[in-house]
């Protein structure tokens, strides 16, 4: 028998809510390392494939930020829907609506020269990233419908709308049949951050940065991000004090499905530059253990987001160099969202050795 | 006699029990024997739940001991209080709301649940508790959950019997009836612990008093012997603030108007509203009597907004005139509605925020909030200032309201709903649970505000509040209301059987 038992704690621990995310994280490195040591793979080779490759080249660390991008911002529109207790898991379908529809504008004028073109897509992108939340928000305060269903079923409606176009309509003429678009003019495309280089990373990392600084305004000073905590924390309060309900479900679905249509943008304005069957590599998902990891606060958000960008791109290496299964990066996240979950009981559980009866004070 | 029969049935030495810095208990020494109904005397904050709890095994002291029929027994836990014959009905509640009655009391005294639920009704029938075993908890009013409670205490067949505060949802007749029950265990040898600060009740049904003020005993006791303003003094350390209550100065203004307000509730369990009609002017206290269930909670919900009317009956609720049945809370607040339900934790505040941001909660309308952002300062403000109207006890305006105690937190709920300077001010049960001192200063700022222009409406089970506060009274009986009387034209007795149902003068056919 353990000789420990739950106790459960009578206001939540502000200590162990710091504590949370550093053990989380050693505690994936631990079993992350431990299972490729398993599957036959070296330990030190799969480890430092992982977690120092990704700092020691510039190309690599360009990676990260590509990567980081994407997490950092979709992260962030979810943890303000999350904060009010709304669960968008849809941001993969809003990335990939948004990143459909703001593709239209290249497609349409491939010659384009005109460099109003980068901020019409962000425009479209974001608006209809966040109409495609918009059926959910509408489902939920209409009918009340889930909107942890509707949007998790609007992924698979937005991924079959994108295989169709691009194997249709949107198909590039002389690509050879393969199911993509054109490749999107220079003007349809973020600046590089280092011009003319062999690094992919572009500027769009600091509109994240700055939205991120916008989120954190937005949750610690306005109004609004607080009537959304009150609606998430105490639903009854929120009801006494006047705050409506739908109006909590709307922000937040659509603050959440414009930060992941905005992601879709940068995702064909940056590494991939055009429309093609795969937009991301399930940042819309990641994103929400970035989230939980980040603390749902929006400067947590900007470090989970960094390192789960690291655990890509290491994972990319551990691929190639160590030899690990293409699935190594998705098992790293399970451990990562198991271990949250696992270790965030101790916010409002203590640990306690069975048989003592006498509190410390 | 043996001596063991001599011993006392409980006894506690030098307990002491610290939260930090807080002293709640310090060196308490109290014997219990059986039979004896034992006061537990004191303001909020003085300790006594603190103490109760220790004698039940919720928390264990950090100094002194515990002796049972004179053996000395560590209480590590309520269950281990159970197994002794100890027993207890918490001032706050202790049931699941999704459940039923007769499934939240099995969770207590495991038994087949039709079985159960016969010795519920028995019980029930006993003592004048009426419950309905297969109700559903959250369709309870406050007073029926207490009755929950009470038999749930019952059925354990205890030794000793802990209530804390249990007459202050009850009606007159119930009280009567709940006094004769616990006169009745205890000439059956059954020992009851009695917390309350309601000395006219003490006096009335206790052999000993221990009084407690800041966590320390400043005197026991004989309360049939010793004058309540002596016991007050003892209890509190100075005289009782006295409320003073002039005529109203009523200019006729209608501020709320009811019209033949017609609303079944979608939860078949809560009691729907049937034909009523008030008026609430401007500078008169209007006050709601009756028996918790009797569509009290309805008519709240409906007068604050949380509850809204379809669009062609907004008409039956009325402010300043204008039609509102049919909008939400905020609209109705825009309109000078400010109000104060009786669920303070949890629905008038948030537990897990802080004082200041539960005052930004409806006092956002005050220029705390400036081009969608808070002014933290403004913020910050407001609440020291609530909390320096009603002298809320705490650290500062940083502290979580969920470690603020019952009248604390109704005293600054109270201070935040009046600094919105409401046209139309709405209570419900303004002192339910709170101390005499807290009490009085809550009534003598409604009577404030009522002399400063706002319409007030009280929905209380407190008889004797009534009485020393509204300027009419009306009783809510079945979902009915009846015609409101002056209160000066009235008496107890009057509309204490009104609350049974005995109405002569109910508005079956009010235009």
């Amino acid at each position: 028998m353990i000789p420990y038992e739950f106790i459960p704690r009578t206001q939540p621990s502000a200590q162990a809510l710091a504590i949370v995310p550093v053990l989380t994280v050693a505690l994936s490195m631990l079993c992350g390392t431990a299972l490729f040591f398993i599957l036959g793979k070296p330990a030190g080779v799969a480890f430092y494939a992982f977690f120092i490759e990704p700092f020691l080249t510039s190309y690599n660390l360009s990676e990260i930020a590509i990567k980081a991008a994407p997490l950092i911002l979709i992260a962030q529109g979810l943890a303000i829907g999350f904060r009010a207790r709304i669960w968008n898991i849809g941001a993969e379908g809003q990335l990939t609506i948004g990143a459909i529809c703001a593709g239209l504008i290249p497609i349409t004028w491939p010659q384009s020269e005109n460099i109003l073109m980068l901020p019409a897509m962000i425009f479209v992108g974001t608006v209809m990233g966040m109409s495609w939340a918009a059926i959910a928000a509408w489902l939920r305060t209409a009918f009340n419908a889930s909107e942890i269903i509707v949007t998790l079923m609007l992924n698979a409606i937005a991924i079959q709308i994108l295989l169709y176009l691009i194997n249709g309509p949107l198909k590039d003429p002389r690509g050879f049949s393969f199911p993509q678009s054109i490749t999107f003019p220079e003007v349809a495309l973020y600046p590089l951050l280092i011009k003319d280089s062999f690094l992919r990373a572009n500027v769009s990392i600091y509109l994240v940065l700055a939205l991120s600084l916008l989120a954190w305004i937005y949750v610690r000073h306005s109004f609004s991000g607080f009537r959304l905590l009150v609606g998430g924390l105490t639903p009854s309060a929120a009801h006494y004090a006047g705050f409506s309900a739908k109006r909590t479900v709307w922000i937040s679905l659509l603050v959440g499905g414009a930060a992941a249509g905005l992601a879709g943008v940068g995702e064909i304005s940056g590494p991939i530059g055009k429309l093609q069957p795969i937009l991301s590599p399930a940042y819309g998902f990641a994103a929400i253990i970035v989230a939980f990891l980040g603390g749902l606060n929006p400067i947590g958000i900007v470090i989970a987001g960094f390192f789960m960008a690291v655990i890509y791109v290491g994972a990319d290496g551990a691929v190639l160099q160590a030899g690990l299964p293409a699935s190594a990066p998705i098992v790293f996240q399970g451990f990562i969202l198991i271990f949250y979950l696992a270790s965030h009981t101790l916010v409002n559980f203590k640990l306690r050795r069975i048989g003592e009866t006498k509190e410390a004070t | 006699m043996t001596l063991s029969a001599c011993s006392p049935l409980l006894e506690l030495r030098d307990i002491t029990k610290r939260y930090g810095e807080l002293v709640a208990n310090d060196a308490i020494n109290l014997t219990v024997h059986a039979g004896e109904t034992h006061a537990i005397l004191g303001e909020n904050g003085a300790g006594k739940s603190t103490l109760m709890k220790i004698i039940f095994g919720v928390h264990q002291p950090d100094q002194g001991e515990i002796l049972w029929q004179g053996k000395p027994i560590p209480i590590t836990n309520p269950a281990k209080a159970r197994d002794l014959g100890i027993s207890m009905v918490f001032q706050h509640f202790s049931l699941f709301e999704t459940i039923s009655v007769v499934e939240n009391i099995s969770l207590t005294i495991p038994a087949p649940l039709p079985n159960l639920a016969k010795r519920i009704l028995a019980k029930s029938k006993a003592f004048g508790l009426p419950v309905n075993p297969q109700a559903s908890v959250h369709s309870l009013s406050v007073g029926e959950r207490q009755r929950v409670e009470i038999i749930r205490c019952l059925l354990q067949e205890p030794k000793l019997m802990i209530l804390d505060e249990p007459t202050s949802v009850l009606p007159p007749p119930a009280v009567d009836r709940l006094f004769t029950t616990l006169r009745n265990l205890s000439a059956h040898g059954i020992a009851i612990l009695y917390i309350s600060h309601k000395l006219e009740e003490i006096r009335a049904l206790c052999d000993r008093a221990t009084v407690l003020r800041g966590g320390v005993v400043t005197g026991t006791a004989n309360p049939t012997k010793t004058s309540a303003k002596d016991l007050a003094t003892l209890m509190i350390g100075r005289n009782i603030p006295q409320v003073t209550h002039r005529k109203s100065r009523t200019d006729g203004t209608p501020q709320l108007t009811l019209k033949r307000l017609n609303y079944h509730d979608p939860n078949l369990n809560i009691m729907g509203l049937k034909d009523i009609s008030l008026t609430v002017q401007t500078g008169e206290i209007v006050g709601v009597a009756g028996v918790s269930g009797n569509g009290q909670l309805t008519l709240a919900r409906l007068i604050s907004g949380e509850d809204v009317l379809s669009r062609n009956q907004a008409n039956s609720i009325r402010m300043q005139g204008e039609p509102v049945g049919h909008l939400p809370p905020d609209a109705r607040r825009k309109r000078g509605l400010s109000f104060v339900p009786e669920d303070r934790l949890g629905r008038g505040t948030v537990p897990s925020m802080s004082i200041s941001n539960n005052g930004l909660l409806t006092g956002h309308r005050l220029g705390i909030v400036k081009r969608g952002m808070i002014r933290r300062h403004k913020r910050d403000t407001f609440a020291q200032d609530c909390i320096k109207a009603m002298n809320v006890q705490t650290p500062n305006e940083q502290a979580k309201v969920a470690s603020l105690s019952g009248g604390n937190l109704q005293k600054f709920i109270i201070a935040r709903e009046m600094a919105l300077k409401p046209q139309l001010l709405v209570v419900s049960q303004p002192t339910w649970g709170i101390d005499v001192g807290a009490a009085a200063l809550v009534r003598q700022r409604l009577i404030d505000l009522r002399d400063n222009g706002t319409a007030i409406l009280i929905i209380s089970e407190e008889l004797e509040e009534l009485f020393e506060i509204s300027d009419r009274l009306t009783v809510m009986y079945n979902g009915q209301l009846s015609i409101p009387m002056f209160t000066r034209d009235t008496t107890f007795e009057q509309i204490g059987q009104m609350m049974m149902g005995q109405l002569p003068t109910f508005m079956e056919t009010a235009e």
